[in-house]
């Protein structure tokens, strides 16, 4: 297997299926692949396209795996998080209120260290009704433990999917994985996607063992007690050390997929476009790179020297190499989908993310923060070269402007 | 090892203790909690694990049994025990059922049946994980049994009402006053007949009292060995929550069910069976007044006559149902010729 490399292609991209497929039937080939034990399902557009595309793999023998149809977001969750500590792979998923409505179950279940893998369909939050993508109801749990990532094409999708129970089942980490996929964009779009054997995939992945932790008659603990002020400062720092060495486990991960695979990123935590020369860097999340990739080449055509920094992984934050990788711009436009109402500058949360992150750092570029594409608009090319012609000012006047703008809106 | 779909939904085969000399002696809820004098949930625990046995796993809902059981570095439980929130006693169950029998059917854990037992109080069952539960005893294919322990509030958290608190009661949340001497105005929710009504397909719901020990320890038993998803009430007299003197918990059980407040029975594929002084009373025993029993508890103690004579009214009420005592309907009475 590991001799057979022909003309620079590694050995696994021989096996590789194609499917035109989209993001959600990406993660369900994925879970196939993985070999999940318990599922629950709960409809609520856009994520429920994963349940529908897995429901059809169980019908059709592809996957033997208990499917739960609950009834609510909360039982949902709750049902997956007690599977997972008897020893089951479990999968979950929402979207916009539906993930809110299961906020009590996903702020116990990294606190329990339980590695559920789940996918958000990320979607507006209510009121008023819109299916429509915002960040708002993944970012819920970025303080909690529970790792977040974006991604934004179908591949990515599968990928990350097998990469998140490999993270999250690893001991050192036993904390879930949240794959946000932009609702409509990525959930319904679909591509050509390579689907690796599952030869490989075990190669890659290994059974899920719930230690000492596995609650059987075999092992009879009692699991989360009641702890008060005498033990739970120390648990809660332990689940940070958890978060922390996620940095290490991930990077891991990665380099092990690239090997097992041939394919995926050496950076696993943000994906760099035409950044080598930049002189602006626009920062985002998810399918929004479509329009700024498209942008960034018609800029460039005018010689503009303009890069894109598409961030993948939100918690662990990658802090050191975001910060050198943003530090030598001269201006970085942050376009946020997602909204933090009477946060600092009224940025989103990405933009006081980065600046959080730039405190530090030697060289701080002017940073502009911008609001875009709320509710699943649409992000045009003329938005994308609004905030870098910004940029350039800023570049030159070497000052960030503080307020946040709000792009595309009617006024 | 082959696993086949019938052997992942076997249950453990568990005969009822033919008399209280017959129990085992083994405890699987022992010393390690610290719950007030006289409280009979706490014996609840005790007798619902020792019917069930060491292969059991119990996940306890938020509440009573779980704050003043498990305080980290004791632990009363010999069997494995994971807390699981207020509203989920219903998904513990089912989520531990699914998993454990997923692993099975794949051949990644020893094929076995193992009992799975969820319990919640009245607020984690009768209010908030009613949902839940509901949807737990559709799902037949998965072995469980969840078991309320109804000590008629929230009592852990200071005695509020709850769904479950009988009309007129002294809560916290409903202290009698000057202006309104009832501040709690509802009647008590009749969980077990509901869930017996409502769920064609759990075939067992039961009610349970401690002051019945062995009635109680036999109804788990079977809740255990009869296969998919089961039911259990248990009334459990709080003499904090219902202040009264602690020594007083089983008298108050026995009133309770001799005033036909709290009827003892099962349903089993849809059959009711009444039980001891319930089964008396349904053939033609009298009841005992139910002042009997309210004047022993400091939370009734604002009653006047008129409230006792409601209370009276709407338990006689409860005798004049189709299925006396458990399901709330009553035929249409036949048109005169």
């Amino acid at each position: 297997m590991t001799t057979a490399t022909r003309a620079g292609q590694a050995p696994a991209a021989l096996e590789d299926k194609e499917m035109l497929i989209s993001g959600s039937e990406a993660i369900a080939e994925a879970l196939t692949l993985a070999d999940i034990d318990v599922v629950t399902a709960y409809p609520i557009r856009p994520y429920d396209t994963v349940m529908q595309a897995i429901a059809k793999k169980i019908a059709n023998g592809q996957l033997v795996a208990e499917y739960i149809v609950a009834e609510g977001e909360h039982s949902q969750f709750e049902i997956v998080k007690h599977a997972s500590t008897v020893g089951a792979r479990v999968f979950c998923g929402s979207s916009g209120v539906g993930w809110a409505y299961a906020m009590e179950c996903l702020v116990v279940t990294p606190a329990l260290r339980v590695p559920m893998v789940a996918m958000v369909g990320n979607r507006a939050l209510d009121d008023p009704g819109a299916f429509g993508v915002e960040h708002n109801d993944a970012l819920f749990v970025r303080d909690l433990g529970w790792l977040l990532c974006w991604i934004d094409s179908s591949q990515e999708a599968l990928d990350t999917t097998l990469i998140a129970y490999r993270v999250a089942e690893d001991r050192r980490i036993f904390l879930p994985i949240a794959i946000s996929a932009d609702g409509a964009f990525l959930t319904h779009s679909q591509a050509i996607t390579k689907v690796p054997s599952k030869s490989l995939v075990d190669k890659f992945l290994p059974p899920y063992n719930r230690g000492d932790l596995q609650l059987h008659p075999d092992n009879p603990i009692t699991v989360a007690p009641q702890v008060n002020e005498d033990w739970v400062i120390e648990i809660r720092r332990q689940n940070n050390a958890a978060t922390e060495r996620a940095y290490t486990v991930i990077e891991e991960a990665y380099a092990d997929f690239r090997k097992v695979f041939g394919r995926g990123p050496e950076n696993p935590w943000f994906e760099e476009y035409m950044t080598e020369d930049a002189e602006i860097i626009l920062i985002g999340m998810g399918t929004i790179s479509l329009p700024l990739k498209v942008a960034i080449r018609n800029m460039r055509a005018q010689g503009k020297k303009v890069g894109l920094v598409r961030l993948r992984w939100f918690r662990p934050f990658p802090t050191e190499k975001l910060v050198a990788a943003l530090s030598k711009a001269k201006a970085i436009g942050v376009i946020d989908r997602d909204y933090s109402f009477g946060s600092p500058f009224g940025s989103g949360v990405v933009a006081n993310e980065i600046r959080a992150a730039m405190y530090n750092a030697d060289r701080r570029p002017p940073l502009l923060s911008f609001i875009c594409g709320l509710g699943g608009r649409e992000v045009m090319l003329e938005d994308v070269y609004q905030v870098t012609d910004l940029c350039f000012n800023a570049a030159k006047t070497g000052k960030s402007e503080t307020k946040t703008r709000w792009l595309g809106v009617r006024e | 090892m082959a696993e086949t779909t019938t052997s992942t939904n076997a249950t453990q085969v568990l005969e009822p203790f033919k008399g209280v000399k017959k129990v085992t002696i083994e405890e699987y809820f022992s010393s390690g909690h610290r719950t007030c004098q006289g409280c009979e949930s706490a014996l609840v625990m005790k007798l619902m694990v020792k019917a069930a046995g060491p292969r059991t796993i119990v996940l306890g809902s938020t509440g009573c049994m779980y704050v003043a059981n498990t305080t980290y570095y004791t632990t009363p439980w010999v069997v494995p025990w994971m807390h699981t929130q207020l509203g989920s006693s219903g998904s513990a169950a089912l989520g531990t059922a699914a998993g454990l029998k997923a692993l099975m059917k794949k051949g990644k854990m020893k094929a076995e049946p193992i009992n799975v037992i969820a319990f919640c109080g009245d607020g984690g069952g009768a209010d908030m994980g009613l949902g839940a539960i509901s949807a737990t005893l559709t799902h037949k294919e998965y072995n469980s049994l969840i078991l309320l322990y109804d000590n008629e509030s929230y009592a852990n958290t200071d005695i509020q009402v709850s769904g479950s608190t009988p009309y007129g009661a002294h809560t916290t949340f409903s202290p009698p006053g000057k202006a309104r001497r009832i501040m709690h105005t509802r009647w008590k929710k009749n969980t077990a007949g509901m869930l017996a009504a409502g769920h064609p397909e759990c075939r067992y719901v039961a009610t349970v009292c401690a002051s019945y020990a062995v009635e109680m320890m036999n109804k788990v038993r079977k809740a255990l060995s009869i296969g998919g998803p089961t039911f259990i009430h248990s009334l459990d007299p709080c003499p904090k929550g219902w202040d009264y003197d602690p020594m007083l918990s089983h008298e108050l059980g026995e009133l309770a069910i001799e005033c036909g407040i709290f009827p003892l029975y099962e349903v089993e594929d849809g059959v009711v069976k009444y039980y001891g002084k319930t089964k008396a009373i349904v053939e033609g025993r009298p009841r005992k007044p139910v002042r009997e029993y309210l004047l022993k508890q400091g939370r009734f103690a604002h009653f006047t006559e008129e409230d006792l004579t409601y209370f009276q009214a709407k338990v006689d009420e409860m005798w004049t149902w189709e299925i006396p005592a458990v399901a709330a309907f009553r035929k249409e009475p036949k048109a005169k010729a």
